[in-house]
């Protein structure tokens, strides 16, 4: 599954998106953030999984845009920590 | 008592087809929303009764109500339900629920057993929020987007604006769809926006049909806008009370240039459904288990 978290506003789009097939609940991408956006636990949208996935924390959906903010200078942006973390590429940002 | 005019009915029904005393598997589902509740009941994956009606001040007690509403009268107690699942924004406070799984699982369920397997793309448009999401034919969750910022544009928004007009909600398609040439959309369907925007209108001497047909194209053109980032698969289906407003439905339709399904079930009860069906799939993975 595809989970999109985040928004769209008058300024652009903002969606962190977590593919839920290839993450395995590993945890490094929690361990990464500084933010503290990301966390895993049980799939609350999929009842049946039995391992944990990482998703947004229900603090941060409405406001990723400016959570993110610090890992996203405009030039010379280095790879998102969590992204970087994530070795089975399970992590996408749309902006 | 002035009218109300953002009331829409509330119901109950019991399918006359069923005897629950020879079914196998009775489950229920409860779906509280910001705005609605809706309890149903289940007899082996068969819709046999529900209630809809509006959320009160407090999640458990509107779960309660609504599933005691929806047994009236048919002999069964809350004892005789084997598995309950609870959902929506107030599914952690359902009572009589074992568990609690998100209206976004239970919605693309629900809308798999109302439309029918060929179902891809469901567009849930509740009272406080949106969300579009893909399934495949079992009903299962390919990918979602919600919109977690703007509760605007949503049946809570809708209310207000019915109030603010002094048109009932129910009748707020119909005459949205009563305009001579559409005019141009609100440019904000926020609720705080989108009231004073239309009281402005209001004065400057637009006809109500007008005000409402531009909010309504507001709305529908809001919703346009997730789909586009999530893509758009037919068939298609909307689940949620917003799904009974012909005038953003059939602007949305317009817009997407597809045609939503259509149903003779109630769009709110998706959720529930949804819901008291994964209760089903839990008690038989429970029974395997043994
Ligand atoms: S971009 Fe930075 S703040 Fe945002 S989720 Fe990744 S690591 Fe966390
Ligand atoms: S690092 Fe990747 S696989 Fe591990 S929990 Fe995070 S998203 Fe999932």
């Amino acid at each position: 599954m595809i989970a999109n978290y985040g928004y769209k506003d008058g300024s652009g789009e903002y969606f962190i998106s977590i593919d839920t097939d290839k993450c395995d609940g590993c945890g490094d991408c929690v361990g990464a953030c500084p933010y503290g956006v990301l966390i895993t636990g049980e799939d609350p949208n999929d009842p049946f999984r039995e391992e944990p996935v990482a998703m947004v924390s229900e603090d941060h959906r409405k406001k990723i845009k400016y959570s993110c903010a610090p890992c996203k200078p405009v030039s010379d942006r280095p790879p998102l920590p969590c992204v970087a973390a994530c070795g089975s590429g399970a992590i996408e940002h749309s902006w | 008592m002035t009218e109300e005019f953002w009331r829409w009915t509330e119901s109950r029904w019991t399918s006359p087809d069923i005897d629950w005393k020879s079914g196998d598997i009775i489950t229920a589902g409860c779906d509280v929303g910001s705005v609605s509740t809706q309890a149903v009941v289940m007899v082996d994956g068969q819709l046999y009764c529900y209630a809809n009606m509006r959320t009160g001040s407090d999640s458990p007690d509107s779960a309660m109500r609504a599933i005691n509403w929806a047994l009236e009268g048919t002999g069964m107690t809350l004892d005789d339900i084997q598995y309950s699942v609870g959902t929506g924004y107030g599914r952690v406070n359902v009572p009589f629920a074992q568990r609690a799984i998100t209206e976004i699982a239970c919605h693309a369920r629900g809308a798999n057993f109302i439309y029918g397997s060929t179902v891809r793309t469901v567009l849930d448009m509740g009272g406080q929020d949106c969300k579009a999401i893909h399934c495949d034919e079992r009903g299962k969750v390919v990918s979602f987007l919600m919109n977690d910022k703007c509760a605007a544009g949503t049946g809570r928004g809708m209310e207000v604006f019915a109030d603010l007009l002094n048109v009932p909600i129910t009748q707020i398609g119909e005459l949205s769809l009563q305009v001579d040439e559409e005019p141009e959309p609100v440019s904000s369907t926020c609720v705080v926006f989108a009231k004073s925007e239309a009281s402005a209108l209001l004065r400057s001497g637009w006809p109500k049909e007008k005000v409402i047909a531009a909010y309504c194209s507001a709305m529908a053109h809001r919703v346009v806008t997730l789909l586009e980032r999530i893509g758009m698969e037919e068939d298609f289906a909307i689940t949620g009370g917003i799904a009974k407003n012909i005038g953003v439905v059939s602007r949305l339709e317009k817009e997407l240039g597809v045609k939503a399904l259509q149903t003779d079930y109630d769009t709110q009860l998706a959720g529930a459904i949804g819901a008291a069906l994964f209760a089903k799939a839990l008690v038989e993975k429970q029974r395997k288990g043994k």
